[in-house]
């Protein structure tokens, strides 16, 4: 009897009050006594703050003096300071995997009102918990290199920040950009709020520099097909279109485009303008080499007209060019996808596509650029004539239950009251008239530049437009002024649409490649709203830019440096741990039946024809736990999710003794 | 019937119901208090067993939260996990309890609304069903097969 005793679990458990947090719908004092009750439990306690440095002193001193070998923390969700709490015990000498969250704030007191009810749930959760911990078995984290280069998606500004800052600090980066050219929708910009920089300006160089440096490798038309491994190895594969024009060997003469026929709508200006089958994306594009898309030359069947080929001097057409596949060994990844503009064809009640003259804040913006289709002239374009009356439509698929996104894309404001700067830089004249829900200028210099615009004469309205239809040659935009409460017609020669940002086209393709979690918002979740903006949910790979929420150039350049400086630390270290939950096989129980085998989606169970009996490869076993809830012989053990730990689980809510109280009885 | 407070018990997902469920409190969505959840890595952990089990010991419902079709972070396992609650709503009808008693959600980690509706629905479902009545072993005859 004796024995038994001396192997008994020592557990302590902890209560956090977590401020009021948990306190004020929980009694938390209640559930520390009631913790005191429990079997194997040597102390409880409850305290305000567990994760502060008195908590967790706390669980030190106690582990020493009552030799405690279990922890339990009851507090917030494992999903938040389970790291914290098992830092906390490894400190005092225990094994990190003897520690236990129960979660009694995000699933109890934030979730429930009736005090009696959410402590009796808390209590229960609890005696779970103390159940679980008691046959909690230590375990040896493993290491892992990490393979010392990152893999970025996206060659925006947030891809092309991250990518020199990673390569700056000495690391290979692999640069993926579906499009032709990197620069994104930073190089279709005119100028940029609220400093009015010239946006090719300050992007250029930078494109620039990505191009001749010496630790970026470059993939234009590239697109990730599957990703594989975990943090600090992974393994990518890539998939580069053809190009069809040799890189090095373009000078970007031109001769080509002169001869080609084929005449398309040229997407960098957003169809405005056209392009030929055989184009450069832009002047500034990087790299600068030509591109031919087959999809709109005359057609590989039967044969390619050939103009081009005979045009170019250079012979760097090549027909016969092939997709390519990479394999790209990589420690991190850095996802940049960045963000669609919001289509206004879902609203036909703001006659978008119905008539020209209404544009979206993009096309406006191509139409302002001095590279644009008109040149930087601000024309209708109906008739080719200088506006004498602008309208700007804000929120346009912004904070619109109605197509489904609620949320301010951030960015709309503000570009529309620099374009109505622009207007009345360019055409001191004409009216500009802004129709807005609320103005949302929060930024460094926003509001100085918003009462600036205002002081120019642009007019604000309070109001959404309901309905924009033509009249004649004009426009007519149908509002409520809601301030003055009276419903207006306003006549005008244009309309802009300041179209919100959506998440980039194959979003829901690349986050179950990468398995990413989504924001309600569609966007990319990152792993903590406040405290790990730029984490995933997957250990290594990290958000930056606009594919984790709209914002501004600035936002996505600190989010992109932030990114880039998780992944200089993690290549830095140069090891990874990897959590030691794998599956275990009894060999004397398993039969070699193979069932096993073909549930793993890893092929982590390879079959021993020598001993006739199933093994684990534990560097590929994720720990999914699907084997053994499949294993007929119960040969395989899930560690850290035995069948007895969560059994143990199930009879403390059920009422069921547990098997550690059996041992104690 | 009205005072039946059911016993319910929760498998969810690391990944995705947990996370949904975790949302729902930073968002102060309510539902009620009556189940209590057990965090698995993987819907696909969860052993056929140990539904049998919670019914078996008392539990009044059991709930099953995993990762959308195509989310799974284990690439297949909320598949796994949808067959056995199909193979086990056979066997559940074949011991007389009302497979309704076991229900399977797909909760994503943004579905905090979601996650708390669907609670909110099976629970007040499991209160019309009222308690699970099935024959219990007597505790005498488990240990009436152990040797003297």
């Amino acid at each position: 009897m004796k024995q038994i005793e001396k192997s008994a679990p020592r557990i302590g458990v902890y209560v956090c009050h977590c401020g009021t947090n948990i306190a004020q719908t929980v009694d938390v004092e209640a559930v520390a006594e009631y913790a005191g009750t429990l079997p194997n439990v040597v102390v409880a306690r409850d305290n305000m703050y567990m994760c502060s440095d008195p908590g967790q002193a706390l669980i030190r001193k106690d582990i020493k003096e009552h030799r405690l070998d279990r922890v339990v923390v009851a507090a917030c969700s494992p999903r938040m300071h389970e790291p914290t709490f098992r830092g906390a015990v490894f400190g005092a000498g225990m094994n990190p995997y003897l520690f236990e969250m129960c979660n009694i704030r995000e699933q109890c007191s934030w979730v429930h009102q009736d005090r009696e009810k959410a402590t009796q749930k808390a209590s229960d959760l609890v005696r779970s918990s103390v159940a679980r911990a008691a046959l909690l078995e230590a375990l040896k984290e493993r290491y892992a290199d990490v393979t010392k280069a990152a893999l970025v998606l996206g060659g925006g500004i947030a891809g092309i920040q991250a990518s020199l800052d990673i390569a700056d600090a000495g690391y290979k980066v692999y640069l993926v950009e579906r499009q032709p050219s990197i620069g994104g929708h930073m190089a279709q910009l005119d100028k940029t709020f609220p400093t009015l920089d010239c946006s090719a300006c300050i992007l250029t160089p930078k494109m620039v520099d990505v191009s001749r440096h010496k630790n970026i490798e470059l993939i234009t038309l590239g697109e990730l097909k599957e990703v594989a491994g975990y943090v600090g190895n992974f393994k990518a594969r890539v998939v580069q279109r053809a190009r069809y024009v040799d890189i090095d060997g373009c000078t970007a003469c031109n001769d080509c485009v002169d001869v080609c026929p084929q005449i398309h709508p040229d997407e960098f200006n957003m169809g405005l303008s056209t392009r030929k089958a055989i184009y450069q994306p832009f002047p500034q594009a990087v790299p600068g080499a030509f591109v031919l898309n087959l999809d709109d030359c005359l057609g590989k069947l039967p044969r390619p007209c050939e103009k081009c080929l005979e045009a170019c001097d250079a012979k760097c057409i090549n027909y016969d060019a092939e997709d390519k596949e990479l394999e790209l060994d990589v420690g991190a990844i850095v996802v940049a996808t960045g963000m669609d503009v919001f289509d206004p064809l879902v609203l036909p009640e703001l006659g978008y596509g119905k008539h020209e003259d209404i544009l979206t804040g993009l096309e406006f913006e191509r139409m302002l650029s001095a590279g644009g289709p008109t040149g930087g002239k601000i024309v209708r374009i109906s008739n080719g004539k200088p506006p004498k009356d602008v309208v700007f439509v804000h929120c346009v698929g912004s904070r619109d239950k109605v197509c489904g996104n609620e949320y301010c894309s951030r960015i709309c404001c503000m570009y529309i009251i620099k374009q109505a700067h622009l207007i009345k830089d360019r055409l001191p004249d004409t009216n500009v008239t802004s129709y807005y829900i609320d103005i949302r200028a929060f930024g460094k210099g926003f509001e100085e530049f918003y009462d600036r615009v205002r002081e120019e004469g642009v007019l604000f309205k309070r109001g959404k437009p309901s309905e924009i239809f033509r009249r004649k040659d004009k426009l007519v935009v149908r509002a409520e002024d809601t301030l003055l409460g009276k419903v207006t017609e306003h006549e005008t020669d244009m309309v802009i649409l300041g179209v919100g940002l959506v998440p980039s086209e194959g979003y829901q393709e690349l986050a179950q490649m990468l398995k990413l979690s989504l924001s309600p918002d569609r966007f990319f979740l990152e792993a903590h709203p406040k405290l790990r903006p730029v984490d995933s949910n997957i250990e290594g790979v990290y958000l930056a830019g606009c594919c984790q929420g709209p914002k501004d150039i600035p936002d996505t350049v600190a989010q992109a440096k932030a990114a880039a400086s998780s992944v200089i630390a993690l290549l830095n270290r140069g090891e990874v741990t990897i959590e030691p939950v794998v599956a275990d096989i009894d060999e004397d129980l398993c039969s070699g039946c193979h069932v096993c085998e073909a549930l793993c989606p890893y092929s982590a169970l390879i079959y021993d024809p020598g001993r006739e009996v199933m093994t684990v490869n534990q560097a590929l076993c994720k720990g999914c736990g699907v084997c053994p809830s499949a294993c007929p012989s119960g040969a395989i053990t899930m560690r850290h999710y035995t069948d007895a730990q969560v059994e143990a689980q199930l009879d403390a809510l059920t009422g069921h003794q547990s098997v550690a109280e059996k041992v104690e009885a | 019937m009205a005072d039946f407070e059911p016993r319910i018990v929760g498998f969810a997902c690391n990944w995705c119901c947990y996370a949904g469920a975790d949302l729902a409190g930073t968002s102060r969505f309510n539902y009620p208090p009556n189940m209590r959840i057990i965090r698995v890595m993987c819907s696909g952990r969860i052993d056929p067993s140990f539904i049998l089990k919670a019914f078996h010991d008392g539990a009044d419902g059991v709930f099953i939260g995993g990762c959308h079709p195509g989310d799974c972070h284990y690439m297949s396992g909320n598949y796994k996990t949808q067959k056995r609650v199909v193979m086990l709503a056979g066997l559940l009808s074949s011991l007389g309890i009302e497979p309704e008693r076991l229900h399977l959600e797909w909760v994503s980690a943004a579905e905090g609304q979601q996650f708390a509706d669907a609670v909110t629905r099976f629970t007040a479902r499991i209160k019309e069903l009222g308690p699970l009545r099935i024959p219990h072993p007597k505790v005498e005859d488990e240990h009436a097969i152990e040797p003297a």
